[in-house]
């Protein structure tokens, strides 16, 4: 039998096991359910663009929230009566602001492990190997912008309390409106799912090494850092009811959904 | 109850070798551990395993189980069906020495890479005073049992071994981000994750977490807060702008 010390080459190889992973269990099944949901969200995402019932008043859909433009949006689906973007706009009122909402979600951390994993593959999942040649990571570009995250949580906090607001609105209007109870859900998942952020983790406090000098963002911390750890499945919880409380008030536009409480 | 399972066990010497197939006794209560130390009593008596406590503290039973990193010693035979094949490897990302044994000097390697912990030089040994509220995120890091699992399943390294050399794997980016977060630490270690320990590697697809027999949250607690402190350092102007207007260098941290 040969003798390995430690400089003989052999010692420096790794068991050559000739198969991508010796997993047993349905390792795939996560990446796959993964992928059919974030697909599912953006073919929702484009069809929302495109369609233009944004508003049966009091219920505005939250993909075309807040609404900016003179032109499409209809006067009471203009946040406080106002329309910045003048009359030479006439695509859809989403297309204004899908940049913020959506940057925010691309730059996620979790969103970005779930992506990386499911659509890129890197990796699949845990020790099952990926099949690309060369890995970088997140160290230039394109990568490196997920880095801005930060700037999209502070617009999505602005998106947040809008939605909030358009949730109150609805309330006044028709408290018993099955609508306003869907918006309600809705704001208060998005609510959560933006205040559960790493970077909002990170602002409140987890930059400070001294937290007993700073007992108030300690405890502000503390509460973030109780949120954080239901990130995921906030993020998902979230991404549905955006989509089923949009769809709603679309259907709603439309007439389909029709009954005296809807 | 004891039944006969079937297991195929890596043998070699290097990185050739094979899988060789076993049937072996299994009694009620063991784990994967004593079931190859029972090869190792009846049919493989040069059969090598690295192990000491046998109770999932020392970190040195790792192994992948069925193609997961497992610690030997803490995977219950009951948890796989009599009928199931048991397949038992040597982590893959580490040379091999002799069948389970991995040669993980990368790991000690990196260890020492990482600059002490560097007390600010006005403060003597014995005057550190710290309250519970300030360490406590750092204990979770101490749990760490130096399996080396979560350098093992990191695919940045696993499935790129040109990576090894600029990338320290989370096990110590984690004790970077300790360090980091530690009230008495002035050395600067967000630079040095960024540019000599590689965290920008990591894609935060959680695998180091997911095996961690601690259970520590190593993306969540570490990694992501010693990437957004780097993002504070590097890539944010308005806390650069914040930090030239007001001087607010890590002291007042
Ligand atoms: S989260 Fe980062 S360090 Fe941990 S296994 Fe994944 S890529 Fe590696
Ligand atoms: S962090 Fe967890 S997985 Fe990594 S070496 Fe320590 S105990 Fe093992
Ligand atoms: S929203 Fe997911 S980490 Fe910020
Ligand atoms: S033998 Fe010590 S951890 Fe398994």
């Amino acid at each position: 039998m040969t003798q390995t010390t430690p400089d003989a080459p052999v010692r420096r190889q790794r068991a050559q096991v000739k198969v991508r992973t010796l997993r047993t269990d349905r390792w795939w099944l996560t990446p796959f359910l993964t992928f059919l949901g974030l697909s599912s969200f953006l073919v929702y995402g484009v069809w929302a663009i495109i369609d233009n019932s944004i508003f049966v008043d009091p219920y505005i859909a939250p993909f075309a929230s807040p609404c900016l433009a003179e032109v499409t949006c209809p006067e009471g689906a203009r946040l406080f009566g106002w329309a910045p973007i003048g009359d030479w706009y006439t695509l859809s009122p989403g297309l204004l602001i899908l940049a913020l909402p959506g940057g925010f979600r691309l730059t996620c951390y979790y969103y970005r492990k779930s992506y990386y994993r499911s659509f890129w593959l890197s990796p699949p999942a845990c020790a099952v190997q990926e099949p690309h040649g060369k890995y970088t990571g997140e160290r230039r570009f394109p990568l490196i912008m997920q880095n801005v995250h930060r700037y999209f949580f502070y617009a999505a906090i602005l998106i947040g309390l809008i939605l909030a607001w358009d949730a109150v609105l609805a309330l006044v209007h028709k408290p018993l409106g099955l609508g306003t109870w869907i918006l309600i859900v809705n704001a208060i998942l998005i609510n959560a799912y933006t205040l559960s952020c790493h970077s909002c983790r990170h602002i409140t406090a987890g930059r400070l090494n001294h937290f007993s000098r700073h007992p108030l963002r300690y405890r502000a911390w503390t509460f973030v850092s109780k949120l954080n750890a239901k990130h995921q499945p906030l993020a998902w919880a979230s991404m549905f009811s955006v989509m089923g409380a949009d769809l709603y008030v679309r259907l709603v536009a439309k007439g389909i959904i029709a009954f005296p409480y809807a | 109850m004891s039944y006969k399972a079937k297991f195929k066990v890596w043998r070699g010497e290097g990185g050739e070798g094979k899988l060789e197939d076993f049937t072996v006794e299994v009694n009620e209560g063991e784990v994967v551990l004593d079931i190859i130390h029972r090869l190792q009593a009846t049919q493989a008596p040069d059969l090598a395993v690295r192990w000491n406590c046998k109770a999932g503290k020392c970190g040195s039973c790792s192994m992948e189980i069925n193609g997961k990193p497992r610690l030997g010693c803490m995977t219950r035979m009951s948890t796989f069906s009599e009928d199931e094949t048991i397949t038992v490897t040597p982590m893959r990302t580490f040379p091999v020495i002799k069948d389970l044994v991995t040669d993980v000097s990368y790991n000690y390697q990196k260890a020492r890479e990482v600059q002490s912990f560097t007390p600010p030089s006005s403060v003597r040994p014995g005057e550190y005073r710290m309250k519970q509220v300030d360490v406590e995120r750092s204990q979770e890091f101490r749990k760490c049992i130096e399996c080396f699992m979560c350098n093992n399943v990191c695919h940045v390294i696993r499935d790129h071994e040109e990576n090894k050399t600029n990338f320290s794997g989370p096990r110590f980016l984690m004790r970077i981000a300790e360090l980091d977060m530690h009230p008495y630490d002035v050395a600067d270690r967000q630079d040095a994750a960024q540019e000599e320990h590689g965290l920008g590697y990591c894609n935060i697809t959680k695998c180091c977490t997911e095996v961690c027999p601690e259970h520590i949250k190593i993306t969540d607690n570490a990694l992501i807060p010693m990437k957004e402190r780097v993002v504070d350092r590097r890539y944010d102007p308005l806390v650069w702008l914040g930090n030239k207007i007001f001087r607010r260098g890590d002291n007042g941290k």
